[in-house]
Order: C-alpha cells, then sequence, then structure tokens
C-alpha cells in the first residue's frame, strides 16, 4: 500500500512537470506560429510611411504603433513617480528604521503588495470621481492617472527588492563603513548602496516589466482602443496589453486577429527581455557574493 | 537625508490606508441609503434596480477554489520533482522554466486560452460557449502556479540539504524523505504557498473577463459562465456610467481589498510565529 502510494506521487511528480512544460511549450509554438508571420512593417504602422508615423506626423490607424508609445509613456512616467520613492523606501526600512516602526510600515508596504491591480485602478477612478465633486469639474480619466496608479502598484516592489537587496549584503560590509569612521548616513551611501547596486536596478527592471504588462489598472483609469498617439498628460491612450485584450473580444476581420497575434508576441518579447534581464542582474549579483 | 528618507517611507505606507479610505468613502452612502441588504442579493439587473453582488462573490470563490485545487497539487509534484525525484539535470532547467512563467503577462494567458483552450472545451463537450468556470480555472492555474512552486521551493532549498546527508546515511529512500521528513518540515511554505495562491486567484482580473464568459449568476456546475467581483468592475466600469451602480463597484472593491488584505494579515501572523519558534532573522 505504502509502495503504491510513493509510486503514485513518484509518477505525479513527473506528470506535473512534464505537464507545465508541456502547456508552455505549446503556449510559446502558438504564439510564435501564429504572431511571427505577422511581425513586420505593416504590423506596426499599417499602410502609413514608417519614418511620418514615428514622427508624428502621420496618423497610424489600426496598428501597433500608437499603443507602443503609449506603454512606453507609460512605463516611463510610472518609473519616474515610483523608483525614487521605492528606493528611498527601501534604503529607510533595510538601514534605518527602528525595529518597532519598521514592522508596521512593512505591514502597511506588505498590504498595498497584495492589493489586486483592479482595486488600484478602481482607486484611480474614485480619484476621478472624487477630483470632479471637489475642485475640478472637468476631471477625467487619462495617461497621467493611469501612470499614478501603475506607480502605486508597482511602489511595493520597488521597495521590498531594494530592502532585500541591502539586508543581504554580508555583515563584513556593515563593518567596513564604521571602520574607516563612517557614520551610519556616509557607510548607507558609500559603501552599502554601491555594493547592492546591482539587485536595486534588477528590482527597477522588474517592476518596469510589470508596469508594462499590468491591464487591469489601466483599463479603468483611461486607456482606449483608438486614441492614436497619447496627446499629453491629461489625454486619453493606447497600450500594448489592452490591444490584445480588445482584440481578442472584438476583432472583426481576420487581419485584426493576425495583428493581436502580432501584439501578444511582441509584448512577451518586451516582458521576456525585462524579466530576463532582472533575472540576470541577479543571478550576477549572488554569484558575486558566492565567489567571495 | 535621513528625515526625507522617513517621510518618504511614511508616505509609501501610507497609501494603503488612503485607498481603503477612499473605497469605505464611497461605499458609505450604500448604508445610508438602506441599500447594503439589497447588495446581497442574487440579481444583477441595473435596470430594474437591483444591484445584487452574490452571484460575483459566488464566482469569486468557486473560481478561486477551483484554480488552486488544480494548481496545488501540480505544484507540489513539480516542487518533489526538482528536489529529488526527477534527474538532477532537469531541476535546474525546471525551475528556470517556472522563473521564465512568471515574466509571461497575463493577458497573454488569457488570449491563447481563448483561442486554443475555448474552442477545445467547446468541441469537445457540448456544453455552451466553452467560456466557462473549466476554462478560467485552468488557465488561471497556470498563472498561480510560479507563485505556489517559488514559495514551497524557497523553503525546501533551505530544509533538503541539511537533511540529506543524514538520511542518506540512515539508508532512507529518496521520496520518504521527501514526503514524510522534508514536507512536513516545510509546513510553513506549504501553508502560505496555499494562502497566497489564493489571494492571487482573487485579485487577478484579465483571466476572468476574458475567459470565464461573464455571466452574472451562481455557478453550479464547471461548464457555467461565471463572472468574478474583478471581471464586474471592469465591465461596469467600461460600460456604465450611472451613478448608483458606482457605488456597489465600491462595495465589491472594497471587498476584494478586504480579501486580500486579510490574506496578507494571516501570512504575516504565520510567518511571525515560525520565525518565533525556529529562531529564523
Amino acid at each position: 500500500m505504502n509502495k503504491l502510494l510513493n509510486f503514485g506521487i513518484y509518477c505525479w511528480s513527473w506528470i506535473a512537470t512534464l505537464g507545465v512544460f508541456l502547456v508552455v511549450g505549446l503556449l510559446l509554438f502558438y504564439l510564435l506560429s501564429q504572431g511571427l508571420p505577422t511581425i513586420g512593417k505593416e504590423l506596426f504602422f499599417g499602410d502609413a510611411p514608417a519614418w511620418k508615423a514615428i514622427l508624428g506626423q502621420v496618423r497610424v490607424w489600426d496598428a501597433l504603433w500608437p499603443a507602443c508609445v503609449g506603454t512606453l509613456f507609460l512605463v516611463l512616467i510610472a518609473a519616474l513617480l515610483a523608483v525614487p520613492l521605492g528606493i528611498s523606501s527601501g534604503i529607510y526600512l533595510a538601514c534605518f528604521a527602528p525595529k518597532s516602526v519598521k514592522r508596521i510600515l512593512s505591514l502597511l508596504v506588505e498590504l498595498l503588495a497584495g492589493t489586486p491591480s483592479i482595486v488600484m485602478g478602481l482607486f484611480g477612478f474614485a480619484m476621478i470621481l472624487f477630483l470632479r465633486n471637489t475642485f475640478f469639474p472637468n476631471a477625467n480619466t487619462s495617461l497621467l492617472l493611469s501612470s499614478v496608479c501603475l506607480a502605486l502598484l508597482i511602489l511595493p516592489y520597488l521597495i521590498f527588492t531594494t530592502q532585500a537587496a541591502l539586508e543581504s549584503l554580508s555583515d563584513e560590509y556593515l563593518l567596513i563603513g564604521p571602520s574607516l569612521g563612517f557614520n551610519q548616513i556616509q557607510t548607507v551611501f558609500h559603501v552599502l548602496i554601491p555594493a547592492a547596486g546591482r539587485g536595486i536596478l534588477s528590482g527597477v527592471v522588474l517592476s518596469i516589466g510589470r508596469a508594462a504588462e499590468d491591464t487591469a489598472v489601466i483599463m479603468l483609469t483611461g486607456v482606449i482602443a483608438n486614441a492614436g498617439l497619447p496627446q499629453g498628460l491629461l489625454g486619453k491612450f493606447e497600450a500594448l496589453p489592452f490591444r490584445i485584450f480588445y482584440l481578442a473580444a472584438e476583432y472583426r476581420t481576420s487581419a485584426e486577429l493576425d495583428s493581436a497575434y502580432g501584439t501578444a508576441l511582441v509584448l512577451l518579447s518586451l516582458t521576456g527581455i525585462l524579466y530576463g534581464g532582472a533575472f540576470a542582474l541577479h543571478k550576477t549579483l549572488e554569484l558575486r557574493w558566492n565567489q567571495h | 537625508m535621513e528625515a526625507f528618507l522617513q517621510y518618504a517611507t511614511v508616505f509609501s505606507a501610507l497609501i494603503v490606508l488612503i485607498l481603503f479610505g477612499f473605497l469605505t468613502y464611497f461605499t458609505l452612502p450604500l448604508f445610508a441609503e438602506g441599500q447594503f441588504a439589497e447588495l446581497f442579493s442574487l440579481h444583477w439587473r441595473p435596470f430594474h434596480g437591483e444591484f445584487g453582488i452574490l452571484p460575483m462573490i459566488s464566482g469569486t470563490l468557486a473560481l478561486a477554489i477551483s484554480a488552486l485545487l488544480i494548481a496545488y497539487p501540480l505544484g507540489l509534484g513539480i516542487c518533489l520533482f526538482v528536489h529529488g525525484l526527477g534527474p538532477r539535470w532537469l531541476a535546474r532547467p525546471t525551475l528556470l522554466l517556472v522563473h521564465g512563467m512568471t515574466g509571461i503577462p497575463t493577458v497573454v494567458y488569457g488570449f491563447v486560452a481563448v483561442f486554443l483552450l475555448v474552442p477545445l472545451l467547446r468541441n469537445n463537450f457540448s456544453h455552451g460557449s466553452g467560456f466557462s468556470l473549466l476554462a478560467a480555472a485552468l488557465t488561471l492555474s497556470i498563472l498561480i502556479l510560479p507563485t505556489i512552486i517559488l514559495l514551497i521551493n524557497s523553503q525546501l532549498e533551505h530544509i533538503v540539504p541539511k537533511l540529506r546527508l543524514t538520511t542518506t546515511a540512515l539508508g532512507i529512500s529518496r521520496i520518504h524523505e521527501l514526503t514524510r521528513i522534508s514536507l512536513p518540515a516545510a509546513s510553513y511554505g506549504l501553508l502560505s504557498a496555499a494562502i497566497l495562491g489564493f489571494g492571487r486567484a482573487v485579485g487577478d482580473t484579465l483571466i476572468a473577463l476574458m475567459v470565464a464568459g461573464n455571466a452574472a449568476q451562481i455557478p453550479e456546475f464547471a461548464f457555467d459562465s461565471i463572472r468574478t467581483l474583478t471581471a464586474h468592475i471592469a465591465l461596469v466600469v467600461a460600460t456604465d456610467s450611472q451613478s448608483t451602480t458606482y457605488h456597489s463597484l465600491f462595495a465589491c472593491g472594497l471587498i476584494l481589498f478586504l480579501t486580500t488584505a486579510s490574506v496578507n494579515l494571516l501570512l504575516h501572523r504565520i510567518k511571525h510565529r515560525t520565525c518565533r519558534e525556529t529562531d529564523c532573522e
């Protein structure tokens, strides 16, 4: 009986592992086989001449370019807002916070990290309703609002990765500063942060990947299907993940469906590169410590 | 400088309280107008003035639990595979794959499910359109799998190497060691993986929205079309702009927030208790 159970567990572990390899393999194969043929100038710019489209002189219809620009702006603004705040908070929690304060603050940040992205989007939507009722009757969802909400979404990741990168430094590093007569601030900024730089950077890259893929937040805060290039901070915009969602639900022609496959492949490559980069940074960091 | 860092941290920590405040503030009118009881009715018919969200709550629970029931045994199997039941040379590629899976966007999983899984279900089982609880649960289980595996794995990574020499010397077989000694010792990882997996499943929007069919009804059976709280928020904001429906939306948001917040508080407690027992940190 026991033997049978053991054999069952053994078989299950093989089935589970091979099954997941199969599922992910199938997903990649499917996207590559359907998406690769669509990659080309046509996918990004439609009928518009490429250079004029890039310079914004002609409007691009039914193609990826506006969504690429939208996602780029979205991610850049979100990172601009979240990175300084996240890294500062991470440094404080790792190096300065007294233990009791640290516990409460970390708990609150953990709660923020656990908040579903749709709730973050709803928060943005609530802020607009609030502004309409109070100071700005004309407030509406926009690129800026989406970026702010995305910044809130990625903030906890930045804090955790910064904190973890600093706290995982070996104890010798903590002694270098005082042994040179540095005070706490000098130790942190001239010894610990340079040593943990790669880990912090890997967190930044990871959080940019999260911001680029998230769909639920932007759905509630200003993305639309045919906005064209973003017209300023208070305008509507397009984004890659939303385009995939939209086309999957509402495609009318097979050309639109092909474009959806292409978009999915482009987004997958983008997040693949970002996550891969973050992972590589993290690994080289570990290697460096293990050599010592 | 230190003060600046402190302000930044306090600000980051306060955001979640502000968020909670906003959600509560916008839900309050429901209490004031006495519509609170109506919220927990079985029917979502906004044009008849009925704003019941019970179908969505049950949809969320059904989906999250079934996704967890599929993903958890798979995750456990893969962890055992990596830690000794599979060949050594496959352990690293398997973990690499799992790490890679965290980088696949949710919307891409949903997209592939719409065009691969849903037609498969529609053609092989003659129950409705294929957009169903089952389709969403299968897709969602793949999404939460890496979370589960990485959490259990991070615990086993500490436990297994310590035990291996002893158990090998005692002549205990690999499978016996893993299932009777290592796994029980990793109970914190096992428990927190289940809780966190559930939390992620409850919070996901895109897969439910794309694959589950979105009919506001109580699910009775795997091929039923369901609507989750998350998908409900997305759908109503996208289509509707009456102010009366908004309040019930914020109630949905508040329920979601409170669920994931309790998940996190629970995890926090388990972690601290385990830390006290095992003297970590």
